[in-house]
């Protein structure tokens, strides 16, 4: 006992005083950690001062034309009417049609990639998948200017023009000369863009699902489509949830692809088809021409902050949803 | 060739204390049976019977095959490119390991309870229902006696009456697993197979799924797979011991803890190996 409590004998170790006690590297640990400190606070900041600098840019329309601006359909700078519901109106109903038209299609890529498709294919299909999210944006929209748009107007407007124009109610949706641009193209190029990013993470949730839940749910005679329905989706529901939501997000503020093919005109239209605008594409092709000081700039900034909030909501929202999924 | 069994050994020969165990029909029986993963020949030549309404239990070491074997008579391996069977499970006269058999089939007749409890994401009652539905167009009140009836054979419908709307997820890991169970029995199967089926439970729910195990004899024919030899001496009328792939010896329970006829055997569950 003693021998231990006086350090080992003959080791010449002195038992000290632990008050005493120097850790060695401990300047150096509190440098690391005031570093990450300086990191977490540096994120915060930078969001604080992008919202405050898009909300002072802003703010002169705002002045000018009060809250009116988010319901106003009327965008001159002629006579300096500036009202933001296009813009909203245009990038929500894209960036739906984006997400509507992308999630059947991730939802088969990922579940044939998970149960269905042949240790062989799994890996090309996969990467190819994965090197969609890696074309520039700028490449989607000459391939949707150049490609799907005159192919929009020959093959697949026209027609759809001829059968459910007359339809009434949805019909309004079905109208207008075929274009080939509009509402309708932006929203598929962009679910082409939104594609990887969604299936990414269905991925990844049903790769996650316990083999032995799904045995146990074949075990009771499930097939293979009575297990997704049933087991492997509703597992996954939450981070689904998100996946799709962070789909919806890109889509909102996409720019470039949809600037080429949505048509930028600033009229209020309830057709796929007509020319429409969003708010970044607007931001994107008008920001050029706002002289510094003008009042089309201050609208211009406020619709950036306009885009920041609806993101926000969605972000936010995408977030409450996850949470909820997770109590219940 | 597996030599280490006769495969004529013929189990009413030996003695036993319990005669009842071994004048039972069979209800699956074992042709030649080999498995393969791969290249990774997993069971080699297996041949027995399963006898009807009473309770096999399967023993060996870790890798001797037992689970395996098991997954097979329920076409489990089916779910995974690159496993393969060859040779005979007869069942009711039919070769279930035949590729012309729907696995959905077998599986609603010869049901499965993991290691592991896997309730379903959704409600206690959905969980039962959920098996039922795919194969039964129920009315609600039907259902609902359907469900009792399972909760009860399962032995936990006194702790699950009044909270049958709820997650399944929030009860604890023994009664997760008598909700598999009675999932399982809710589809009506005539097998169940049970893969070490308390290896994730406290003594307390072991002991309460061993008492169910009992119990079920009386409706169904089971196959136990266990670690645990002690856990096969107590509920397994039969008991199967394999060893790398191969089965070594097949018994009644009290003969092969008892007075195994192989040195490998008696070697096992004496504990020198395994």
């Amino acid at each position: 006992m003693d021998a231990t409590m006086a350090g080992l004998p003959g080791s010449g170790v002195q038992p000290g005083h632990i008050g005493d006690a120097k850790p060695v590297g401990r300047i150096a640990d509190t440098v690391f950690v005031s570093l990450l400190w300086g990191c977490g606070i540096f994120v915060l900041v930078l969001l604080g001062l992008i919202i405050a600098m898009l909300f002072e840019g802003g703010l002169p329309a705002f002045r000018a034309f009060g809250l009116e601006f988010l319901w106003t359909a009327t965008w001159n700078p002629v006579t300096e009417q500036f009202g933001a519901l296009v813009m909203i109106y245009g990038t929500i109903f894209s960036a739906i049609i984006a997400v509507i038209v992308a999630l059947p299609l991730s939802f088969g890529i990922a579940f044939f990639l998970t149960e269905i498709a042949p240790q062989v294919l799994r890996r090309p299909i996969g990467v190819a998948v994965q090197l969609l999210a890696a074309v520039p944006s700028i490449i989607y929209g000459m391939w949707g200017f150049f490609i799907i748009s005159p192919l929009m107007a020959a093959y697949v407007q026209p027609p759809l023009i001829d059968w459910l124009g007359p339809v009434p109610v949805i019909g309004a949706l079905f109208t207008g000369p075929a274009l080939g641009g509009g509402m309708l193209t932006a929203g598929l190029i962009m679910a082409v863009m939104i594609l990887p990013f969604i299936t990414a993470m269905f991925v990844e949730t049903l790769e996650s699902v316990p083999p032995m839940l799904k045995e146990s749910a074949y075990g009771v005679g499930g097939t293979t489509f009575e297990v997704y329905k049933n087991v492997s989706v509703p597992y996954g529901k939450t981070a689904m949830v998100g996946a799709v939501m962070l789909g919806l997000g890109r889509a909102l503020g996409e720019t470039m692809a949809v600037t080429f093919v949505i048509g930028n005109a600033t009229r209020l239209s309830a057709s796929l088809f007509a020319p429409g605008a969003t708010i970044a594409s607007t931001i994107a092709n008008e920001f050029p021409e706002a002289a510094q000081g003008s009042l089309k700039l201050d609208s211009l900034l406020a619709l950036g902050f306009i885009l920041f909030v609806i993101s926000f909501i969605v972000l936010a929202l995408s977030r409450f949803l996850v949470r909820s999924n997770l109590k219940s | 060739m597996n030599s280490a069994v006769d495969p004529t050994f013929n189990i009413s020969s030996s003695v036993s204390a319990k005669p009842d165990a071994l004048q039972a029909p069979t209800k699956i029986k074992v042709e030649k049976l080999d498995f393969y993963y791969g290249q990774n020949h997993a069971l080699k030549n297996i041949n027995f019977e399963i006898p009807e309404k009473r309770v096999t239990a399967m023993i060996g070491p870790s890798g001797c095959g037992k689970s395996t074997l098991l997954r097979v008579f329920n076409r489990m391996y089916d779910l995974y490119p690159g496993q393969r069977a060859e040779g005979g499970v007869m069942f009711d006269g039919v070769n279930i390991v035949g590729k012309e058999l729907d696995p959905t089939v077998v599986r609603t007749r010869i049901g499965m309870v993991f290691q592991k409890p896997t309730p379903f994401p959704m409600s206690i009652y959905d969980n039962i229902a959920f098996g039922v539905r795919l194969h039964e167009n129920l009315n609600k009140a039907k259902m609902d006696e359907r469900v009792e009836s399972c909760l009860r054979k399962a032995a936990i419908w006194e702790e699950t009456k009044d909270r049958l709307h709820t997650s399944a997820l929030g009860m604890s890991g023994g009664q997760q697993q008598r909700l598999c169970i009675a999932r399982t029995i809710a589809v009506q199967p005539e097998v169940i197979l049970l893969d070490e089926p308390t290896s994730a439970l406290d003594p307390i729910s072991t002991s309460k799924i061993e008492d169910l195990i009992d119990e079920l004899k009386q409706d169904f024919t089971i196959v136990i797979v266990t670690h645990n030899m002690q856990q096969a001496a107590r509920c397994a009328d039969i008991t199967a011991f394999f060893y790398l792939g191969e089965l070594v010896e097949v018994a009644p329970s009290d003969v092969i803890f008892t007075n195994p006829k192989q040195i490998k055997t008696r070697d096992y569950i004496t504990g020198r190996f395994g």
